[in-house]
C-alpha cells in the first residue's frame, strides 16, 4: 500500500475548492440582487463530481474549432433558470441564494471538519505513543 | 471559503446599497420642500446599479452605481396662495417623492445590505477555520 498525503485526505481538499468557488458565485448573485439585467450563476456539484470521477462520456472534438460542451467543462458556471420573470431582467431570487449560501457554508464546514479529523488521525498514527 | 474575492464582491454591494440608502434619505428629507415652479421643485433621485466584471479580481462580478438619475414624474401642484413661494396663480409645486414607495425601497435596501454583510461574516468565519486547519 502506498500511502500518500493526497490518498489519506481523500476527496475533501477538492470539495473545499468546489465549495469555495461556489461560495464566491453565490456572493456575486447576492451582491447583484438589485442590478438590472444581472443573470444569476451557479456551479453544479453533480457535474463536478462526475468529472472528478471520470465516469462520464465526453463529446469527442475532432477539430480545434469545435465547441466544448458545457457539460464537459464542469467548473464553468452556468446560468440559473429563474423561478419567476422580473421586469428588470434580473434572475436573482434573494431568499433562495441565501439558503444556498448557508447550505454551501455548512458543507464547507463539514469538509473542513473531515479534513481536521483525518489530519489528527494521521498525527496520532505518526506519534510514537 | 478561502476566496478573498468574496470580500470585494460583498463590499461593492455594501457600498452600492449605502448609496441607495443615501438617495432615499435625501428624497425623504426633501419630500416637503415646495418650489415656485415645477423646474425648481426637488425631484426624487434613484441610483442605477450595474454589474462590473473586475479584471483585477479575475473577472469577479461586482456591483457599482452607474448613475444617479432624477425621476421625471410630475409632482403635485398645490393651491396655496398664502405660501411665500406661491406663483402668480397661487400655486406651489411639491416634489415628486412618494413616501410610501421610499419606505418600501428603504426596507429592500437595508435587507440587501444585511444579507451581504451576512455573506461577509460567514466567509470570514470559514476563512479563520481554514487557517486553523490541522491545529
Amino acid at each position: 500500500m502506498i500511502l500518500t498525503l493526497e490518498n489519506a485526505l481523500g476527496i475533501h481538499p477538492a470539495a473545499l475548492e468546489f465549495r469555495s468557488a461556489r461560495g464566491k458565485l453565490l456572493a456575486e448573485n447576492l451582491a447583484n440582487d438589485n442590478t438590472p439585467n444581472y443573470k444569476a450563476r451557479d456551479l453544479s456539484f453533480k457535474s463536478v463530481l462526475e468529472a472528478a470521477g471520470g465516469k462520464r462520456l465526453q463529446l469527442q472534438r475532432t477539430h480545434q474549432g469545435h465547441l466544448v460542451s458545457p457539460d464537459d467543462a464542469p467548473l464553468v458556471p452556468k446560468y440559473r433558470v429563474p423561478l419567476h420573470a422580473s421586469l428588470d431582467g434580473n434572475t436573482v431570487t434573494t431568499q433562495m441564494e441565501q439558503a444556498e449560501f448557508t447550505e454551501n457554508a455548512l458543507r464547507y464546514q463539514a469538509s473542513l471538519m473531515f479534513l481536521n479529523r483525518r489530519l489528527s488521525g494521521l498525527k496520532a498514527a505518526l506519534s510514537d505513543q | 471559503m478561502s476566496d478573498l474575492r468574496i470580500f470585494a464582491i460583498s463590499g461593492s454591494a455594501l457600498s452600492a446599497q449605502s448609496v441607495r440608502l443615501n438617495t432615499i434619505a435625501s428624497n425623504m428629507a426633501n419630500a416637503g420642500v415646495a418650489g415656485s415652479s415645477p423646474e425648481e421643485s426637488y425631484r426624487a433621485r434613484y441610483p442605477v446599479f450595474r454589474t462590473v466584471s473586475d479584471p483585477d479580481l479575475g473577472g469577479a462580478r461586482t456591483v457599482d452605481v452607474a448613475a444617479v438619475i432624477e425621476s421625471n414624474q410630475p409632482g403635485e401642484k398645490r393651491y396655496a396662495p398664502d405660501h411665500p413661494l406661491a406663483d402668480e396663480q397661487g400655486y406651489i409645486y411639491m416634489p415628486n417623492v412618494n413616501l410610501v414607495e421610499q419606505m418600501a425601497d428603504m426596507i429592500a435596501a437595508s435587507r440587501s445590505y444585511q444579507s451581504n454583510l451576512e455573506v461577509m461574516s460567514t466567509a470570514r468565519e470559514l476563512m479563520i477555520q481554514t487557517l486553523q486547519l490541522g491545529r
